[in-house]
């Protein structure tokens, strides 16, 4: 790891011009829980190493227009800490609360959770539920994508070599409206999720559901947004009809690998039974009731 | 040369060191700064026992690169006693003897230091969860959590007014 180069650009077109200049050997830096290890096991090996959290508001969260802000670089520790969030996107805090330690909390971003691009990224799935946009910078001016469009296989994105995601817009929040994380780790702290499933839903005043969305990750090569589950719950009141529904349209989605964390059939079962009550979770919270919050692993 | 001056607050201290992208804030702390109470257990984010605090966020120094340390303020287990008085959790660890060959200690009474700081009176559950980053291969975490659920309550007695 000697004679690497560290910059801390002040602006995104400073970081975009470094990245050009490095040429293909410039690594752009959030809280580094996933790049320094991937430098000190020599998988990674940047000439240059391009520190994010310089660039003014990224690594903030900020309300906009009813929703928020949350910069790519903002720490799973600050999106915890943020009242506004954990009560409209409980959800999406829970997952970013997931990734690692207290420690690994002070430092990793949403961004960096996303650009690693790890099929099993815990952040991922909570964040294509919810419908998340990621606002882009690169060399032509700015542009948006939803996040279901960013992760393109393990270690793979669609960023351009010279584009930085900036931050991730999370849309207002309807009335009667819930989203939920769950994961299966074989303990309760501290590993890679063998399955995780997120859910959002609205509601109509009397508990119907008017939208859902149904994403699931370590189940296939990236996080998948199932479209087919989410309109199995529209216009039910989540009886168990909708709920098998949901269950069988995920299993189809499921394109799971067997290794030691789990075979083929017990990731897909998995996969199922977890949206099933993640979806249960996100209704609880749009009807207001807190009883599921934190139940999570 | 891809080493500069790093200037930072390390316990208090205004310090300056050379610091470079291919190297981890421990390595600076331990080789740099000869702070070797910081110790390197796995060098990848699993053990905690280069817990540090910076800017008041409990992180993994082997984590962090040794320029990101550029005007913050750190604070390592050299700088948890107070002019040789034991800060409460170091007296409780051996009190309680929580600590075998010590190797994990550092790390673990930072991340405690961390916790107390933010929340004086956790329970049980939260200072088990707080601490999972914390592996130590001989005492086993009772006693640690024992430890530090002791050291709040002497730290609550000290903070009352009388
Ligand atoms: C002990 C430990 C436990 C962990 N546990 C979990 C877990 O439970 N769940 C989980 O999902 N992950 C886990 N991780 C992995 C890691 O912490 C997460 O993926 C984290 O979210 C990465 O964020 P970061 O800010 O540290 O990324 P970095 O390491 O800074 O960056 C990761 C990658 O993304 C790129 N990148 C970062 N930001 C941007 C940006 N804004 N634009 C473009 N590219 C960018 C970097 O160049 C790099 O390639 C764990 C890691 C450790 C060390
Ligand atoms: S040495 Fe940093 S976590 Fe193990
Ligand atoms: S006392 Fe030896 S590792 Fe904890």
């Amino acid at each position: 790891m000697s004679g690497v180069e560290y910059i801390s650009p002040g602006t995104v077109a400073e970081a975009i011009s470094a990245l050009q200049a490095a040429g293909g050997n410039g690594r752009l830096l959030a809280g580094g829980t996933d790049l320094l290890v991937q430098m000190r096991g020599g998988r990674a090996k940047p000439k240059v190493v391009i520190d994010l959290k310089g660039i003014p508001g990224i690594a903030a969260i900020r309300e906009e227009a009813g929703g928020f802000i949350i910069g790519a670089a903002a720490s799973g520790a600050l999106i915890g800490e943020h009242e506004g969030l954990r009560k409209a996107w409980p959800g999406v805090v829970e997952a970013a609360n997931l990734i690692g330690s207290t420690q690994v909390q002070g430092r990793a971003s949403l961004g960096g959770n996303l650009c690693n691009a790890s099929p099993a990224a815990d952040s991922v799935p909570a964040l294509i539920a919810a419908g998340a946009i990621c606002v882009i910078a690169g060399p032509n001016g700015q542009r948006e994508a939803p996040v279901e469009t960013i992760q393109s296989g393990p270690g793979k994105t669609t960023l351009g070599k010279d584009e930085v995601l900036m931050a991730f817009k999370l849309p207002k929040r309807p009335a009667h409206s819930g989203d939920a994380y769950l994961r299966l780790i074989p303990r309760t702290e501290m590993d890679i999720a063998v399955v995780g499933a997120a859910v959002s839903v609205t509601l109509d005043a009397p508990g119907k559901c008017i939208s859902a969305r149904v994403s699931i990750g370590a189940v296939a090569p990236t996080a998948l947004l199932v479209e087919t589950a989410g309109s199995a719950l529209v216009g039910s009141s989540f009886d168990d009809v909708a709920l098998a529904n949901l269950e069988a349209a995920v299993a189809v989605a499921c394109k799971p690998i067997s290794d030691k964390r789990g075979t083929i059939e017990y990731r897909t079962k998995v996969a199922a039974v977890l949206a099933r009550r993640a979806a249960l979770i996100a209704r609880d919270r749009a009807q207001g009731s807190d009883r599921a919050q934190g139940a999570a692993s | 040369m891809s080493r500069t001056v790093v200037n930072a607050i390390v316990n208090g201290e205004p310090v300056a060191f050379l610091g470079g992208g291919g190297q981890s804030l421990l390595d600076a702390l331990r080789d740099e700064l000869r702070l070797t109470g910081t110790k390197e257990g796995c060098g990848t984010g699993d053990c905690g026992a280069c817990s540090v605090i910076v800017d008041g966020r409990l992180v993994c120094a082997c984590l962090m690169l040794a320029p990101e340390a550029e005007g913050k303020r750190i604070e390592t287990i050299e700088g948890l006693a107070d002019n040789g008085h034991l800060h409460p959790l170091q007296h409780q660890f051996l009190e309680q003897a929580a600590l075998q060959c010590g190797f994990c200690t550092p790390g673990l009474l930072m991340a405690s230091k961390a916790l107390l700081d933010r929340n004086p009176d956790p329970t049980e559950t939260e200072v088990r969860y707080w601490l999972a980053g914390n592996i130590c291969r001989c005492t086993g975490y009772d006693k640690v959590v024992r430890a530090v659920m002791d050291a709040a309550a002497d730290l609550r007695q000290e903070e009352k007014p009388r």
